[in-house]
């Protein structure tokens, strides 16, 4: 066990050096290191601090790791939205609606119970020496099924946004571009992607910025946490359940959450500059936040 | 339900399922889609009036007002929703359990903080441990829909305070001219006119709203998806209708009835956002669809 400060005299002494112990003991508990049990009696502030903010890797990871693929596939969907073939475009837009239509809650819950039925029916290969078990057991954790949501959800709201952007590419340099007889490829590559990265990226912002927060549904959609290593708002609600006090653990999640916010808001505005950086300064497209997505 | 049910071990089929599907619990399962729809018809309108209480405050010259209302509005950007609907409810709850305990056993013993626990005298529970089960019900969903109001409230007033700036300054010039008062121009020219810079942004909200429900989960009541995960979890034999992991499916049903929400949502909204645009002056008006954000 961590020391911890006793309540009574040499607190504010004990407290500085005890919550060096808990950082060491619950820094990076989230991910399963350090102490195994949870503190349950006498629960400092250093402690929900700490905690708290180890959960926070796991809304780091959702979140970076989401975007980062889901960005990919929103391009490959809003491209599909406008293919020449009809089945690609039907595939595409059910895709969108079908993630955009619903609550990402009622998603997780569906996927959760559908990764779990899904091993039963698993496909095992077996390649004379070695067998492999494509089985999709790995899903019902929430490192890759909750992940695998979150990015199919990312993707459809962001084609949304890809889309929109596409489609206000100006003209005049599309026809510019195959005047100067580029093939369709270069005009999608040069000028096309380029023009639609730049105007999406003030809503593709706030797509982020909502996808961050929507990981701290992970926890609570089905998907549990395993030896209990949850995220930032799994731990404040432990804290909230044992100490029944509300007023301390949420609003050390909401703190972080808004310094998390912050943080892609800088990320976001400096990569948003960079893109505008061929511009006229009144021609580029400022960051703004606006608040309008749910999942 | 039927006569035929008396004996279900009997039955099976199409009598099964008939009768597997009226069992009282069933019925509980078709009310609590009643509750969300009744929590939606709520709290549209109290996040409406927050949200416009919000917006005017905000734009308010004395600090005193707009300080609280910008401050209101934009804390939830930067927080996640799902953290309020895990601390509104037991705030609020401990905070009227506080005040109770305050007017009628101010001289309990040992204070309302006993060690890790929040205890009032049992004349000061909310609702009272004597109450019928239906006011822990109606107490509840009370408890929810205040918390939505006021998440919303905060959305709404975010929309409404965009679409008040978007009224052009040039119309609350003139009726300055026509020497109007501050009211007068605040009731004739300002709130007649954003409506329609409002609603998109109000049907997006709507949309929010929609897909925001199964949060009432986390709230502890037994909305649709509490009865999803009670009844599709396996029923052994000792159950009268026993059937294996049924939960994907009455998931699947819940994703399926969030889309035809929210896809009658966005029929109703672009027949409204038609109706309203004719004849006016703008993008929409000339037959194209040109809103900025869109559902």
């Amino acid at each position: 066990m961590p020391v911890r400060a006793r309540r009574g005299c040499g607190v504010v002494f004990n407290g500085m050096n005890a919550c060096f112990d808990t950082i060491q003991a619950y820094g990076l508990r989230a991910i399963g290191i350090g102490e195994r049990l949870l503190p349950k009696t006498d629960i400092t502030l250093c402690e929900q601090m700490v905690l708290i903010g180890s959960g926070l890797i796991w809304n780091v990871y959702f979140g970076v790791l989401a975007i980062g693929f889901g960005f990919w596939f929103a391009i490959g969907l809003s491209l599909g939205r406008q293919s020449r073939f009809a089945a690609l475009r039907l595939v595409s837009s059910g895709f969108v609606f079908l993630f955009r239509g619903s609550p990402l809650f009622i998603q997780c819950f569906f996927a959760y119970e559908a990764f779990v039925l899904l091993p039963k029916i698993g496909i095992t290969i077996d390649l004379g020496l070695v067998v492999i078990d494509a089985s999709t057991g790995w899903f019902t954790k929430a490192w890759a099924g909750a992940l695998f949501v979150l990015f199919c959800n990312t993707a459809a709201y962001s084609s949304e946004i890809f889309s929109g952007a596409l489609q206000s590419v100006p003209n005049g340099q599309i026809e510019a571009a195959r005047a100067s007889g580029m093939t369709r490829f270069q005009i999608f590559r040069r000028v096309m992607f380029p023009n639609m990265l730049r105007l999406a990226w003030p809503a593709y912002m706030n797509e982020a910025i909502f996808l961050f927060h929507s990981t701290t549904l992970v926890f609570f959609s089905g998907f549990p946490a395993w030896r209990q290593e949850g995220d930032a708002l799994y731990y404040a609600s432990y804290f909230a359940e044992k100490t029944f006090n509300p007023f301390v653990p949420y609003p050390i999640v909401a703190g972080y959450f808004i310094l998390l916010t912050l943080v892609i808001i800088a990320v976001f505005t400096i990569t948003g500059g960079y893109l505008n950086r061929s511009l006229p300064q009144e021609r580029r497209v400022k960051p703004r936040f606006r608040l309008l997505m749910w999942r | 339900m039927f006569p035929v049910c008396a004996d279900p071990s009997l039955l099976s089929g199409l009598d099964w399922f008939s009768c597997y599907l009226t069992t009282p619990k069933h019925l509980a399962f078709f009310e609590s889609f009643g509750l969300v729809m009744l929590l939606i018809a709520v709290v549209a309108p109290v996040a409406l009036a927050i949200g416009f209480a919000a917006a005017v405050a905000s734009r308010s010259a004395s600090p005193l007002l707009s300080l609280p209302g910008r401050g209101y509005i934009a804390l939830a950007r930067g927080v996640p929703d799902i953290v309020f609907f895990l601390f509104v409810p037991i705030a609020l709850d401990q905070g009227f359990e506080y005040l109770r305990y305050l007017m009628i056993c101010p001289d309990q013993p040992d204070g309302v903080w006993q060690g890790n626990n929040f205890l009032v005298c049992s004349a000061a529970k909310l609702p009272l441990s004597t109450a019928a089960p239906i006011w822990h019900s109606v107490y509840g969903f009370g408890l929810a829909v205040i918390s939505f109001g006021l998440v919303f409230g905060a959305f709404a007033g975010n929309v409404l305070a965009g679409s008040f700036k978007a009224v052009p300054i040039a119309q609350i010039q003139t009726g300055a001219s026509f020497g109007m008062t501050q009211s007068q121009i605040f009731r004739r020219i300002l709130v007649p006119q954003m409506w329609v810079f409002a609603l998109p942004g109000l049907s997006n909200l709507w949309q929010i709203l929609i897909k925001a429900t199964p949060l009432l989960f986390l709230l502890g009541l037994q909305d649709i998806v509490y009865w999803a995960r009670e009844l599709g979890s396996s029923k052994t034999s000792i159950y009268a209708y026993p059937h294996p992991d049924w939960r994907l499916y009455y998931f699947g049903f819940l994703l399926i009835f969030y889309l035809g929400l929210t896809a009658i949502s966005e029929v109703a909204y672009k027949r409204i956002m038609a109706r309203l645009s004719r004849g006016q002056a703008t993008l929409a008006g000339s037959g194209k669809t040109g809103l900025r954000g869109g559902v």
